[in-house]
């Protein structure tokens, strides 16, 4: 039966249903539950978003680990143990933290499968928040996972729904390769959507078709898939039509459906909250410029923010993060391009 | 370990010790009024109750010396001689604050105080403490650098490759482990193998002193010591600096790992303002009535610096491209 649930409560339901369905599942990070070794609280936190709470009264310590703040150690370790038998789901609180760690990602988990000859496995979830919108400036707020898809064998999921967010990770538990999970850090609550109460898993690599539209092809991830529906129903009431498409993974990433989509519409927005240089935004143009130009009506847009940090005043913050105002006057421009 | 020696400290010396002490706690008071107000965006990490440890470490050195320091910086930064208002102004988000309401709480920084900046990434400053120590070694300055880094950062790969690099090369730095309990949520006398921070000292071949972070005079003469190794080419040391904080990790931490009335009652029994004051009154240094002085003053400064921040410029939409490279 599906209900309506925000994305925390929907990656919650999945964390308790795969711990529940397989053992060899753990998690472990700081703070995940928080308050270990603390004379108050256990369970104090349930992780800095509060989205782990309620796993390790439930699981157990040695299931769920609280641990010291390395993320090289934690991250190591998570990698280590996929490799011999378990599947752990490891948090790296802030992916802008990824560089204390990136080593155990880059060269260790990323390459075993490949360096040992396809006989290696290394089921590993790691995830990590990402986004601006929390005015937490440069060293909290970015969206790094282009950095990411960059490298062969790791699987990148960017969900945008709580019903995708469940599928997804569900899948990336019981997934045989390492899978990074990028969760929005705004999206935790501002998400809401219904969602089954029973397991179910969204397979890797297929792209959602959030909506249905014959004069422009939106592609969009994460936070941005919303703002892309914000920009597309002001277009619908000047009777411009857009498809949005959530690619939901983006590595491995549906190339079909976007140039599928592309074919019937003719035109191309791309929207990224990532930096603007070599993001997915750059990675999907050229993919239809090389692969769909003869369907192109119009010059492929793409919607970034500008090449800068994340700043910290609100109001930069706000003149940082695309808007639907941004991704509307850029179909328009595809629309009104006279060739 | 407490020798006296910072009882010893001039008459100005100790009226500065506890204004800027004060300037600390009354600026962190603030903050955590407003940020409950709503008034202030982000994420903010208050410092009040560690004030001892910024300003005993801090009066040791001069705007030559360098520091790093971390998320919970507002106190560093203060000790360090950072404008007081040109912080609260960052803290708005203001085009005027201390980095163009750009960096915000996590990452003031003014290098001409030689403050390298707080640091949202735990452990990303001690290799930079070891950078700006090499330098001073390399310019044959006499300089040296200070890196504050809590319980949680005393775990980073980072730091352990910094402790080991600096004392390969005999840098003029200091590494200042603030331990406060907590590794956010975490407790750090779980979390820090080996029970003490202070034990790593050995492993690296360096010094290690532990102190009453509580206690002004305590931190102030083991910096000293540690300054003056490191000013003479004595290389590194570790100061593990023990005590409490009055808040949360950070603004909105409901604090529920921790004991009852813990907080309160290190208000209550383990205010190093209040120490302080006992200190230097007992032993007749200074007077009441001096410090009763500069509490009104510290506190009259702390109001100009809200008000001006409250009124200052904003940012405007072009500022967010400016400043990316040396010319944009």
């Amino acid at each position: 039966m599906a209900r309506t649930l925000s994305m925390r409560q929907a990656l919650s339901e999945a964390f308790h249903q795969v711990m529940e369905e397989d053992e060899r599942v753990i998690m472990l990070g700081e703070d995940i539950a928080g308050g270990k070794g603390a004379p108050g609280d256990q369970d104090a936190w349930g992780g800095d978003m509060g989205i782990t709470k309620g796993l390790q009264p439930r699981f157990g310590e040695e299931r769920v680990l609280d641990t010291p703040i390395s993320e090289s150690a934690i991250i190591g370790s998570a990698v280590g143990a996929a490799t011999c038998g378990l599947r752990p789901i490891a948090e790296l609180m802030f992916v802008d933290f990824m560089g204390v760690c990136f080593d155990q990602i880059l060269n260790q988990a990323a390459k075993f499968r490949y360096m040992f000859g396809g006989k290696a496995e290394t089921p590993v979830v790691i995830r990590t928040q990402i986004g601006a919108g929390y005015n937490a400036a440069a060293q909290h707020s970015q969206c790094l996972y282009p950095i990411f898809a960059h490298i062969p064998g790791i699987k990148c999921v960017v969900p945008a729904s709580a019903y995708d967010a469940k599928g997804l990770m569900i899948q990336a538990v019981r997934d045989d390769d390492p899978v990074i999970f990028f969760e929005h850090k705004v999206m935790y609550d501002e998400v809401r959507d219904e969602v089954p109460e029973e397991p179910y898993t969204i397979p890797f690599g297929e792209a959602n078709i959030v909506r249905d539209g014959g004069d422009c092809t939106i592609v969009a991830m994460a936070r941005m898939v919303h703002k892309a529906k914000e920009a597309a129903d002001a277009l619908a009431k000047d009777g411009i039509e857009c498809e949005i498409i959530d690619p939901r993974t983006i590595s491995p990433l549906d190339e079909d459906t976007i140039l599928e989509s592309v074919e019937n519409t003719g035109r191309l927005v791309v929207v990224d909250e990532a930096y603007p240089r070599c993001n997915m935004a750059t990675d999907i143009s050229a993919l239809v410029a090389q692969q769909g130009f003869a369907d192109l009506k119009a010059p492929i847009e793409m919607v970034s923010p500008p090449h800068v940090p994340v700043p910290f005043a609100p109001e930069l913050e706000e003149a940082f993060i695309p808007t639907p105002e941004g991704i509307a006057k850029a179909v328009r421009k595809t629309v009104g391009y006279a060739g | 370990m407490t020798t006296g020696a910072a009882l010893q400290l001039s008459r100005d010396k100790l009226l500065q010790a506890y204004r800027t002490m004060r300037t600390i706690r009354d600026f962190e008071e603030r903050v955590h009024e407003e940020f409950e107000a709503g008034h202030l965006p982000g994420f903010v990490h208050l410092y009040a109750g560690e004030e001892a440890s910024a300003v005993g470490v801090c009066l040791n050195l001069d705007d030559e010396d360098k520091i790093c320091s971390t998320h919970r910086g507002h106190g560093h930064c203060i000790a360090k001689g950072c404008d007081v208002t040109g912080m609260m102004k960052e803290l708005w988000g203001a085009a005027d604050g201390l980095c163009a309401g750009k960096g915000g709480s996590m990452h003031i920084a003014d290098l001409s105080k030689g403050m390298m900046g707080a640091n949202a990434i735990v452990g990303g400053g001690p290799p930079l403490a070891c950078g700006a120590a090499l330098a001073a070694k390399t310019l044959k300055n006499g300089k040296v650098a200070v890196t504050f880094t809590g319980d949680g950062g005393s775990n980073q790969g980072t730091t352990f490759e910094s402790m080991n690099f600096a004392a390969v090369f005999d840098l003029p730095v200091i590494f200042v482990f603030e331990n406060n309990g907590y590794a956010e949520s975490t407790a750090s006398s779980w979390s820090v193998a080996c029970g003490d921070i202070v034990n790593r000292a050995e492993a690296f071949g360096m010094p290690g002193m532990q102190v009453d972070g509580f206690d002004f005079f305590a931190v102030h003469d083991a910096a000293a010591e540690a300054v003056e190794r490191a000013r003479t080419g004595g290389g590194p040391s570790l100061i593990e600096v023990k005590f409490g904080r009055f808040y949360g990790h950070h603004e909105g931490d409901n604090q529920s790992y921790r004991g009852k009335d813990e907080a309160a009652n290190l208000r209550a029994n383990h205010d190093c303002l209040n120490l302080f004051r006992q200190r230097v009154t007992e032993a007749s240094l200074l007077e009441s009535a001096d410090l009763d002085s500069i509490d009104t003053e510290v506190a009259a400064l702390i109001d100009r610096a809200v008000q001006d921040a409250r009124s200052a410029p904003r940012p405007t939409p072009e500022q967010l491209t400016t400043d990316v490279y040396v010319s944009y």
